[in-house]
């Protein structure tokens, strides 16, 4: 299966919009307990863009953000990476931490392995409620940290489509309490054998 | 000041001096800057992947090392360069996350550098300076003047090349 995201068609797209609802919501379902909030999710965004669009989201190339990323194994194998940005991380870890909401956001070992729990946990969530819309064994392998340019962190992901592909297909999350709001951003790239397996399961193909 | 001519990931571009080519947050990708020394003429490109072998059809070519640089060159002669007069800095091919387990597809950043490297060698195309590897991203800025390459980084400051 080449270039499986040029080939996706509104049907394709309305399979992934669903499994990055069921997924958010199980996110959100998790990050409020994680939290002890009360969290709403808006409908997820998915996108599709080309490379040279690629670094204009989350504010510019230049622009800090956190990656958190992790293998998915099992039935299906590829990667899965969350990308938040700084003042979404800001929050998380200072709500976590019970440090005030303004504090500025050190990156030191306490902060990165909050991170990375939470990376674990919204992680498990999405891919837990993927495994249970297609009966497919999905596990998340141990997620890998970063915080860097957006430009630099998104490379990542977009390389990965890159092998199969011209353009990039990712899956924007807003997460609120009703006053503040987390923004993250979801790319899943299945490995190049896994996509058939996925939309197979889901009954797309 | 010159015009700032911005280079997209998997793009490719060339400008007649004055100018200054950018391309923002380079991380396991490569930008590849080139400078004729006769003429000032600049190329810019932005890579993501080593080699054109696992193309489609419908592949965009700037995103691979081999056919981008094949192209930046064609484009540097269209605006009078030669390549004799050309010479090349790289920089990116970071390794942006760190795995206990290494998987293969985690050593992009290393596999570009040295694409990159075969394929300007294979143009017979010197490379003067580079800043490569690591694990942060990267913003590059090639200035015509004197063909200087600036790397700017979060955390690890600025250099010229």
């Amino acid at each position: 299966m080449t270039d499986t995201i040029n080939e996706l068609n509104n049907f394709h797209l309305d399979v992934l919009k669903e499994i990055g609802n069921i997924g958010a919501g199980n996110a959100a379902t998790a990050l409020a307990k994680l939290l002890d909030k009360r969290i709403e999710m808006e409908v997820p965004q998915i996108r599709i863009m080309k490379f040279s669009e690629v670094s204009d989201v989350l504010g510019g190339a230049e622009t800090p953000v956190v990656g958190i990323l992790l293998r998915i194994q099992g039935d299906i194998t590829g990667n899965m990476m969350f990308i938040l940005d700084t003042p979404s991380a800001r929050l998380l870890v200072n709500i976590l931490m019970g440090k005030p909401l303004e504090a500025d956001l050190d990156f030191d070992e306490m902060t990165s392995s909050v991170l990375t729990e939470i990376g674990n946990i919204l992680a498990g969530s999405y891919l837990s409620a993927l495994s249970n819309m297609t009966n497919l064994r999905i596990m998340p392998g141990v997620p890998a940290l970063a915080m860097d340019m957006a430009g630099a962190i998104l490379s990542v992901p977009a390389i990965e489509f890159g092998k199969t592909s011209d353009t990039v297909l990712y899956i924007e999350n807003v997460f609120t309490d009703g006053h503040d709001s987390v923004i993250g951003d979801l790319f899943l790239v299945p490995d190049d054998m896994s996509y058939g397996r996925l939309l197979n399961a889901l009954g797309v193909v | 000041m010159p015009e700032i001519i911005k280079v997209g990931m998997a793009e490719l571009k060339v400008a007649r001096h004055p100018a200054i080519l950018t391309t923002l947050g380079l991380g396991s990708c490569i930008g590849i800057a080139l400078y004729d020394r006769r003429n000032k003429n600049i190329g810019m490109a932005h890579i993501m992947l080593p080699s054109s072998s696992i193309a489609t059809a419908s592949a965009n070519r700037a995103k691979f090392a081999d056919t981008s640089i094949h192209d930046l060159l064609e484009e540097m002669r269209g605006i009078g360069s030669d390549v004799r007069n050309i010479v090349a800095k790289i920089a990116g091919g970071a390794q942006m996350f760190a795995f206990a387990t290494q998987n293969e597809s985690m050593k992009i950043g290393q596999r570009n550098t040295e694409a990159t490297k075969t394929a300007l060698a294979d143009y017979k195309i010197p490379i003067v300076a580079e800043d490569t590897g690591g694990n942060y991203g990267r913003t590059i800025e090639l200035s015509s003047e004197d063909g200087s390459l600036k790397v700017k980084t979060i955390g690890f400051g600025i250099k010229y090349l």
